[in-house]
């Protein structure tokens, strides 16, 4: 046995390959919930509120692990802000508020996720396209469509559907459920299956992935066909909480870069290989309790900001400082 | 063991009259060669003579223009490198193709992963791993479940090798194996060879380290200028034998002579007791017209002492004296005001701007000492014109001009581009760093006689090397590194053996970790 001096705890932090992330999520949530016993109301510990951090992190962590397959295989996808405002609005718009349209409505919005995910996926592997001026482009032609034909919410989704957003089975939210039923079947993808084998293969190393017989285009279009599925399935649950779409939903969401940050903070490299669908999904909750925190606290908005972003450069050095320890 | 794996008259693999041509190359031009199971043939030749041409042609990666390959008798077509493995071709390159951030098990069956309704098997995978290494005798030092960053390179080459053998190859085609090796690790390599030898394997291999030619290969196949020279048995030859059949011409004179005694002027830069992450106990002098190797095996810090001299990674203890003056270099920038230059190992990412031309490239170390806002011209300098065409001369690089982007030209040419750089500023202090790693023959000897010229001119210049022929051809004085710290130093031709006593750590009284690295070479 060992003992659990100060010093042991240290070494074996220094030593573990447990990702920084789960342990800043475990020290942002703890000195979230110290400060606001202090300087808050000291409700944060409250189960409801806690519950609700996952609500709100459904949205952003539903594409953000869609983000993740393109970002394992070292792609990127910038195009999913637009494609949660056209969701949201074309299915509101076609709900028109009849629980029998929603199959239709539902049909149609992943039949123009998979096209959008397609057309991406050949820009960047046919057209080789820069995947940032790729996905920045698909992105720009689907604001100016949508723009071009509705300008504020349109439509309703009835309230039937609305269930998907503020149901609950038991004491629990069926979005929370829904959430967690997506992280597993993308986990189990990426972890077990030929495809995800194919997708770290393809990001650690696109040439060895070739040589070793792989067809790199064609695993890299399936990506981002998965990854704008999850924008999609996004925008379905933010309409539902809305009750209707409108243009600007996605954008002010800054569900593109907040995705990216919060994969990128969850492990997973920029230039492809490694990551996690837990990562991400720390990652996620991470932003999560930060918007509660700074609710309870009443942090001023720009500060707010200015915190996010010297958190997002945090997690990031920590993990280059950590390989760079692990290279000595 | 078996007997039917001896080597049988029919050969398992042939290539006839291959022709190959590339715009304004014929690469390769009527090369016939057979191969037999159970036999190491070495390909050898300067750059650009076609052994990789030719390998790349039997491994399906090119389509010959004319000429057959033929399979176990029978003629065959690779469009694709997939095609070749499946039939039991397969290749090494020189550099590993291997994921690092995935398992040993993953990287061997990429793409083939065992799988049930597209669900990776991974019993089935960690089985069939264990298996191939088994074939390797490496089953106990590797681990399937093993991330490969954290292998040595030279597992990582067992690795690569047992990737290419699961493909149940009877040709084995390597394409330098050995270049990023140390000694000891090169001695693993071999009895590998040995292995696959034995179950019957045709192994063909490229190198330019002729000793390990000699050492390994059954047969030796020279090519020139694409064209075939000779298959021979290396019983019948010598070296130089093949040297000439390689250049065409004899390189007695492998060496330039070594510098007098009055050559050797004063100390320029010396370090006492420096010490950094890497380092210990580092005391050394380098002095004007001087040629210092450093020798040692791969991982004893002979890498890490050049960017501690450089202020890559610099020395965090000691007393770094620069011409006599207390100066301690933190940085590059700073090592090269100081009239330092590191010409690095690794050419293509620490040596040059692949996509930039020449001429940028030999300027790039005069700019760093401008001010930011120095007006740069079209011929780059302004107050020397003339400087890029005379670095050109001097170091004879080959180019179509001094427009053209680096990395069309050869390994060789390269090298002199980066040499040229470090000539740009007056540069008192040179440090090579594997300078003739991967260059042929002929460049070799002349880029040899450039650093040697610089040594006449007052350089003083420390030579790091893994090849301990040019250690001991080029070194005024040897010093040896094992474990991070100097374990001797050397007067000028000593032998090999004499080195490899000083880099296995043996004169440093730890005799259990030399007795280790000698058990392993055995």
């Amino acid at each position: 046995m060992t003992a659990l001096s100060l010093e042991n705890i240290q070494k074996r932090l220094r030593t573990s390959r447990i990702p920084p992330v789960y342990l800043m999520l475990v020290a942002i949530l703890v000195v979230s919930l110290v400060l606001d016993q202090i300087y808050g109301r000291g409700q944060m510990i409250d189960p409801t509120i806690l519950t609700n951090i996952l609500v709100r992190s459904v949205a952003l962590g539903i594409v953000a692990i869609g983000q993740t397959f393109v970002m394992i295989a070292a792609s990127i996808d910038l195009s999913v802000a637009y494609l949660i405002s056209v969701t949201a609005v074309m299915s509101s718009f076609l709900m028109q508020g009849d629980p029998a349209r929603v199959p239709m409505a539902v049909a149609v919005v992943f039949g123009i996720g998979a096209l959008v995910g397609l057309v991406n996926g050949l820009i960047i592997t046919k057209l080789k396209v820069n995947a940032f001026i790729a996905t920045l482009g698909t992105g720009l032609i689907l604001k100016g469509a949508l723009n071009a034909s509705f300008s504020n919410f349109t439509g309703a989704v009835p309230e039937s559907f609305q269930t998907l957003g503020y149901g609950r089975w038991g004491p629990v939210p069926i979005s929370i459920i829904v959430l967690f039923a997506i992280a597993i079947v993308a986990g189990f993808v990426l972890y077990r299956t030929k495809f995800g084998a194919h997708l770290y293969g393809i990001g650690g190393n696109e040439v060895v992935a070739r040589l070793s017989g792989l067809r790199t285009d064609r695993v890299v279009i399936i990506a981002h066909i998965v990854c704008s599925m999850s924008a999609v399935m996004t925008g379905l649950f933010v309409v539902s909480r809305l009750r209707s779409g409108a243009p600007w939903i996605g954008p002010d969401g800054l569900y593109d870069l907040e995705s990216i940050a919060a994969v990128v903070v969850g492990g997973t490299a920029l230039s492809g290989g490694v990551g996690s669908v837990a990562g991400t999904l720390a990652g996620v909750v991470i932003f999560g309790i930060l918007d509660t925190a700074f609710n309870q606290l009443g942090v001023d908005t720009f500060l707010k900001s200015v915190l996010r972003g010297a958190i997002i450069i945090l997690a990031v050095a920590s993990y280059t400082i950590r390989s760079r320890r692990e290279a000595s | 063991m078996t007997r039917e794996n001896k080597p049988t008259n029919e050969p398992v693999m042939e290539v006839r009259n291959i022709t190959k041509e590339f715009p304004g190359v014929k690469a390769l031009d009527d090369v016939s060669v057979k191969f037999y199971p159970g036999e190491v043939h070495a390909v050898v030749g300067e750059n650009g003579a076609g052994k990789s041409t030719l390998m790349k042609v039997m491994a399906g990666a090119y389509i010959a223009d004319e000429g057959d390959v033929l399979l176990q008798g029978e003629k065959v077509q690779f469009p694709h490198p997939q095609v070749a493995q499946e039939q039991g071709v397969s290749i090494i390159y020189q550099e590993l193709n291997l994921l690092p951030e995935r398992t040993v098990a993953q990287n061997i069956f990429l793409g083939r992963e065992p799988s049930r309704f597209g669900l990776v098997d991974s019993r089935a995978l960690n089985e069939a791993t264990l298996d191939v290494l088994e074939r390797l005798d490496s089953e106990d030092t590797i681990s399937p479940s093993a991330m490969l960053n954290t292998l040595s390179v030279a597992e990582q080459q067992i690795v690569e090798i047992a990737k290419a053998i699961s493909f149940d190859s009877k040709v084995l085609i390597m394409d330098e194996p050995t270049a990023a090796l140390s000694s000891n690790e090169v001695d693993i390599l071999v009895r590998l060879v040995e292995r696959l030898k034995a179950r019957g394997i045709a192994l063909i291999f490229i190198s330019h380290r002729l000793k390990e030619v000699f050492d390994l290969a059954d047969k030796i196949t020279v090519l020139k200028d694409g064209q075939l020279v000779d298959t021979v048995n290396p019983k019948d030859v010598n070296t130089g034998d093949v040297i000439h059949m390689m250049v065409g011409r004899e390189l007695n004179q492998f060496f330039p002579p070594l510098a007098e005694p009055g050559d050797i002027g004063d100390t320029v830069l010396s370090i006492s007791d420096g010490a950094n992450d890497f380092l210990k106990n580092i005391n050394l002098e380098l002095r004007a017209g001087e040629i210092v190797g450093v020798s040692g095996l791969q991982g004893s810090g002979r890498t890490e002492l050049a960017e501690a001299l450089f202020g890559a990674e610099p020395f965090k203890q000691g007393t770094l004296e620069i011409n006599g003056l207390n100066t301690p270099v933190r940085s590059p920038a700073q090592a090269i005001k100081l009239n330092m230059g590191f010409v690095t190992e690794d050419r293509k990412s620490q040596g040059i701007f692949p996509n930039q031309s020449l001429r940028d490239n030999m300027l790039v170390t005069v700019r760093a000492l401008q001010r930011l806002l120095a007006q740069v011209k079209r011929d780059g300098v302004r107050k020397n014109p003339d400087l890029v065409p005379t670095l050109g001369e001097q170091v004879d690089v080959r180019a179509s001009g001094y427009d053209q982007e680096v990395q069309y030209l050869s390994g060789g040419n390269q090298q002199k581009v980066v040499l040229a750089k470090w000539l740009a500023p007056d540069t008192e202090v040179l440090i090579f760093d594997e300078p003739t790693r991967g260059i042929d023959v002929e460049a070799k000897a002349s880029i040899h006689e450039m650093i040697r010229d610089l040594a006449k001119q007052g350089a003083a210049i420390m030579m790091v090397s893994s090849e301990l022929p040019e250690i001991v051809g080029m070194s005024d004085r040897i010093i040896v590194m094992w474990d991070g710290t100097i374990t001797g130093e050397l007067p000028a031709k000593s032998s090999e053996a004499e080195i490899m006593v000083l880099a296995t750590g043996y004169e440093n009284g730890d005799k259990k970790d030399a007795e280790l690295v000698m058990e392993s070479k055995s």
